[in-house]
């Protein structure tokens, strides 16, 4: 027995055990309180083709304990926040007196299907906005009230709001026409590496979804489940903050969130998606 | 498969960032048991732990107890800092001597529970739960 | 009190007498266990909830003692026997006295 082969099997034996074990994703069908049937694992919409075979939802990444935590609203950590949005959406702020409530009525009905399209294009702004820009705009105004910071908790809690109730309709953000131009600036910082590690989002994320980077299971990075309730973190996540995390650990300078740059890639992205239910907010580890 | 000595190392290295390296149970768990048991013996049946294997994260482990007839049952992650998870006293109006609950794990560990059972013996179960540590932030 | 407590628990509105049902509870805190440290390297002190009881009709279901190895937002399932139509009492002690409380009512189906 060669050495080498020697030392793999005694340092290397529960390595590999584990990255057989966890090296595909699991196949499972993900129903939320017994009633409704999340697509998380379908076609490759039009701005994958050629990339990627089938677009698979991070949920098919994880362990069956998380997995089952996203299953059901009570076990779902996440849904604290959403009912801590519910009593925001109530609360008259600003000087215009108004709630949420004051235009949009009852988050359910007036919310359904807005997830599942942003981010998309303003006509009045001449901009992409991202739901956040979007809340914000309403809050600054309409509300005549403060903007809420980009990735903070009240921010994240209203968008796990948002997001909860198109929970099961499609992924569908446009990326044609005005946004075309914001789409390829995405895309090319997908494919950009970046860091001391020179690492793209494309070098985890497309190359190498399935397997194992020390000891974590590369998803295909889809942002169809944000905001995120981490398990690592035990709060929700926002994708810029997601993204920047990333970013970091290419150990590169990141952008902000909430920046041009952020932007474009979130709706290049969320286009890798199109086709995946909205999920957030999920559960990941 | 050819693997050079750098890629075993690697590996090597993988092995261990894995799981952690196994936390040294302390004697502060066994003075916790000793404490419920008033050190009496335990036997081995009648007790169920259920815990992941592998869990994801150690901050969110979820585990269940599950003993018939018991009185109460105690938690301890014989690994920990402070090894005491929880005790679980079941009263008149439980429905069954079982609970669920949601963990902190600081590593790789012997997760332990003991039954107190209504005749006064004690019954104790053990799992062993590997914990996995992510590089990636976000 | 911690920021942003809020208690939720799923119990049935309806059981009929002597069925046994599942509760869950899950309540937001962050159960700051003590054992962190802050940017300057200052010890966090231990600030969690330390105890939960259920209570049916004033007859105990189950109580918990927690320690800071109980997750951030504790959660608990376990079950419960109805003996009659009444009311369940829910109970969150916090290191810092503060008690957090629900009820349900259940009825009879």
């Amino acid at each position: 027995m060669k050495r080498t082969a020697l030392i793999t099997a005694l340092f290397g034996a529960s390595a590999i055990t584990v990255g057989a074990a966890w090296a595909e994703p699991v196949e499972d069908t993900l129903i939320i309180n017994e009633e409704t049937e999340l697509t998380t694992w379908t076609d490759a919409p039009a701005a994958v083709e050629g990339a990627l075979p089938e677009v698979i939802s991070g949920w098919h990444f994880r362990g069956t304990e998380t997995r089952a935590m996203q299953a059901d609203d009570f076990d779902n950590p996440g849904m604290i926040f959403v009912e801590q949005a519910m009593d925001a959406w109530n609360t008259v702020e600003g000087e215009a007196g108004k709630s949420c409530a004051s235009c949009h009525g009852d988050a359910e009905d007036s919310m359904k299907g807005v997830r599942a399209v942003y981010p998309k294009w303003n006509e009045d702004a001449g901009e992409v906005r991202t739901l956040e820009m979007q809340v914000n705009a309403c809050r600054t105004e309409n509300m005549k009230a403060e903007p809420l910071k980009y990735t903070g908790t009240d921010m994240t809690s209203m968008l796990a709001l948002i997001s909860s109730v198109s929970r099961g309709m499609p992924v569908n953000v446009a990326t044609d026409g005005p946004v075309a131009e914001t789409w390829q600036q995405g895309k090319e910082l997908y494919y950009t590496r970046t860091g001391q590690l020179e690492l793209s989002c494309a070098n985890c994320h497309e190359d190498n979804y399935g397997r194992m980077i020390r000891a974590d299971h590369l998803s295909q990075g889809q942002i169809n489940g944000f905001p995120v309730y981490r398990l690592k973190n035990t709060k929700l996540n926002a994708v810029h903050a997601r993204f920047k995390g990333c970013v970091r650990d290419t150990r590169a300078e990141t952008f902000s969130p909430g920046s041009p740059e952020f932007v474009a890639l979130e709706l290049y992205v969320a286009s890798r998606g199109n086709g995946l239910s909205v999920e957030g907010p999920s559960v990941r580890n | 498969m050819t693997m050079t000595r750098r890629s075993v190392m690697v590996m090597g290295a993988g092995a261990f960032v894995a799981f952690g390296l196994p936390m040294r149970a302390s004697a502060a768990g066994e003075d916790a048991i000793a404490e419920f048991t008033g050190g009496a013996d335990m036997g081995g049946e009648g007790l169920t732990l259920t815990a992941p294997e592998i869990a994801e994260n150690g901050n969110t482990v979820p585990i269940e107890v599950d003993a018939p007839g018991a009185e109460a049952i105690l938690v301890v992650a014989m690994g920990n800092p402070t090894p005491g998870v929880a005790e679980f006293k079941f009263g008149p109006l439980a429905g069954s001597n079982s609970a669920s609950t949601r963990i902190r794990l600081a590593g790789t560990q012997d997760v332990v529970a003991i039954a107190k059972m209504k005749d006064g013996s004690f019954v104790k179960a053990s799992s062993n739960v590997k914990v996995t540590i992510g590089g990636c932030g976000g | 009190m911690a920021d942003n407590v809020k208690p939720r628990v799923k119990a049935p509105r309806k059981a009929s007498a002597g069925e046994t049902v599942t509760i869950k509870t899950l309540i937001s805190h962050p159960m700051e266990s003590g054992q962190r440290k802050d940017a300057d390297g200052n010890t966090i002190p231990r600030s969690i909830i330390n105890r939960f009881t259920c209570e049916f009709g004033g007859e105990m279901v189950i109580d918990v003692t927690m320690e800071p190895a109980i997750s951030t937002n504790p959660y608990f399932e376990f079950q419960a026997v109805i003996p009659d139509a009444g009311d369940m009492k829910f109970t969150w002690y916090d290191d810092d006295g503060s008690v957090y409380e629900e009820t349900k009512s259940i009825a009879l189906a």
